[in-house]
């Protein structure tokens, strides 16, 4: 028996002429925080409804705790827990009601459901809030209510899509504190969707880039990072050099690429700390002078951008989606 | 079934925190009973002579066209009432509630019933109200009205709701826009409304329309109402027939959206 909490084999979707999700395999081992990491519309949602059985597969085949999710979906659904990207608590429900009624969805037991209800509120710190109605929450205290409405059935793995959608920094570091605390008290496994590179890099154990409905790479944050072949050092110099320049850098110990930009060169390099005095010595024999200098250590940024030839920035999704994300991202400032 | 009762519970919770919605949804059928039902007398077409009244009574069933209309009126309230069911259901979809519910182990089938009942039940305590605004402005009752009668008439409503409402959330099942589910309700409301007899006796229709009420299960509802609220006697038969049509409607499209709830609730 293989430890794999989640497998996916060859899974696709399509919706009409688009394919969501295009033959994806990957495997989450228990316990880890998996992250799909990907831009709106590139498939992370589709993805998630189809392993918490909220959306049929056209193709290939996935398994939650070792059941089948087209076939054997009841199952999977008492043991999985689910916490949307939308706010779906009900603003007309108080926090103590919304968290009973998500417990009878699941046939939790009446006073059980009180006493869990009750622990996870505390734990998230809402019991104050507990007998209060839902639309006097801010964006904060609507996060941590979804996260308890999701494992109020004690799932072994929690789905997350989009965590922090719509927060600002602090809150959303705040509410990756309460993951971890989560995760850390319940013994789970946690698969979770973002479009934030913080996100992936600072909670995830290892991360999954989705592009256009596959997998373009799957690895630790470190490992992925590094396989860009180390950091960044790029230096302008005063006057535009003679062409044995860009050569000579290339020739220096621990370059592994040199690509001229405007007003100098960006280096890849194997140890920036020790490489950037090389590349200052190597500048001067060129009778130049450096007017500015940065070592940055490579970021998954500059990964996304080297397996998908964009950055993750600014990229637009389909308009269904983008209202989603409005209505989310007002509700969490309210 | 605990998954019924708790999506049905927040709806109900939903529904008396607001009350201000209850409180609005009563006043149009209220005005069309003050203004349409008083301003138009259509027995005072007979001119006051008894044989004119003989004849507007042979019609109508009953002497005044205020008591008449104002049972339709119980048909118009359970008609807007449960139309809004199906606009529910697109809500649940669009704020991220609907794939919440189907990602718990609660059936699908529990999910649509839910939506059904609470229609259900705005639609039979909006129908009470009107029913008593109605008295207040002068329905005259049949010599046969009792509380059993009154019973009846609400469990004919009933069926008539069940149905209905069964009928709008089957067509908004997969949709996720409200404005489609705006046009389809404005589409069906007084098609379904005016072909029926809730404010006009199908007998003095064209037969086209005639033929279409027969299918209306509104007329259904309305004749049985009348009979039970208005009728010094009550026909039988008639009230058999309209039972055995509402039961047959209530039951089929309740069954249709559960079917289609195991089949297209997720896409």
């Amino acid at each position: 028996m293989d430890n794999n909490v989640i497998d996916v084999s060859d899974l696709t979707k399509q919706f009409g002429e688009l394919t969501a999700v295009n033959h994806v395999s990957f495997q989450v081992r228990e316990g880890e925080i998996f992250g799909f990491l990907g831009p709106n519309g590139a498939g992370k949602t589709t993805m998630i409804s189809m392993l918490t059985t909220v959306l049929r597969p056209n193709g290939g085949a996935a398994k939650v705790n070792g059941h089948d999710v087209a076939h054997e979906a009841l199952e999977v659904r008492r043991s999985i827990g689910l916490v949307p990207q939308e706010y779906t608590a009900d603003e007309d429900l108080t926090g103590m009601e919304n968290l009973l009624l998500i417990a009878s969805l699941y046939e939790v037991p009446r006073a059980e459901a009180r006493s869990r209800a009750g622990e996870l509120l505390d734990l998230v710190q809402l019991k104050d809030a507990a007998d209060r109605t839902v639309d006097t929450y801010s964006g904060g205290m609507r996060r941590r209510l979804e996260l308890a409405c999701g494992l109020i059935n004690r799932p072994k793995v929690l789905f997350l899509d989009e965590p922090t959608l719509g927060l600002d920094v602090q809150t959303r570091a705040a509410v990756w504190e309460y993951i971890r605390l989560l995760k850390e008290k319940y013994h789970m496994t946690l698969f979770l969707t973002t479009h934030y590179l913080e996100e992936a890099d600072n909670l995830c154990d290892r991360i999954a880039i989705i592009d256009h409905g596959k997998i373009v790479a799957l690895d630790t944050p470190r490992a992925l990072k590094d396989s860009l072949g180390g950091d960044i050092i790029e230096i302008h110099v005063d006057r535009p050099a003679e062409d044995g320049l860009a050569a000579s850098l290339g020739a220096l110990p621990n370059v592994k690429h040199v690509l001229p930009v405007d007003g100098g060169y960006r280096l890849t390099v194997a140890n920036g700390e020790e490489t950037a005095p090389l590349v200052l010595d190597a500048i001067r024999a060129h009778n130049l002078k450096a007017t500015r200098i940065s070592i940055a250590k490579p970021t998954l940024d500059e990964v996304y951008l080297a397996r998908t030839g964009r950055t993750l920035r600014d990229q637009e999704g389909s308009s269904d989606e983008a209202f989603r994300q409005r209505i989310v991202t007002r509700r969490a400032r309210a | 079934m605990s998954g019924l009762v708790a999506l049905t519970g927040r709806e109900i919770k939903k529904w008396y925190k607001n009350p201000f919605v209850l409180f609005i949804s009563l006043i149009q059928p209220i005005i069309w009973m003050g203004l349409f039902g008083k301003a138009m007398d259509l027995s005072a077409l007979a001119g006051g002579s008894a044989a004119g009244l003989a004849a507007f009574k042979n019609t109508f069933g009953v002497s005044d066209y205020f008591s008449f209309m104002a049972v339709g009126m119980l048909a118009f309230v359970v008609l807007f009432a449960t139309m809004f069911s199906g606009m529910s259901i697109v809500w649940d979809r669009r704020l991220g509630f609907l794939n919440k519910v189907l990602s718990t182990p609660a059936s699908r089938g529990s999910i649509i019933m839910s939506k059904v009942f609470i229609a259900v039940i705005r639609a039979l305590v909006q129908a009470g109200i009107v029913l008593i605004a109605a008295v207040v402005l002068g329905l005259r009752f049949g010599a046969n009205f009792t509380p059993l009668t009154l019973l009846a008439t609400f469990a004919a409503l009933f069926l008539m709701s069940i149905g209905l409402s069964a009928l709008f959330v089957a067509i908004a099942i997969r949709s996720t826009k409200w404005e489609t589910q705006m046009a389809i309700m404005n589409l069906l409301n007084l098609p379904l409304l005016f072909a029926s007899n809730a404010l006009f006796p199908t007998a003095l229709m064209p037969t086209w329309l005639q033929d279409v009420a027969k299918f209306n299960p509104v007329t259904y509802g309305v004749d049985a109402a009348r009979e039970f609220i208005l009728l010094d006697t009550i026909n039988w038969t008639n009230v058999t027939n309209d039972f055995l049509f509402l039961g047959t409607f209530a039951i089929v499209f309740a069954a249709i959206g559960i079917v289609l709830s195991w089949r297209y609730l997720s896409k």
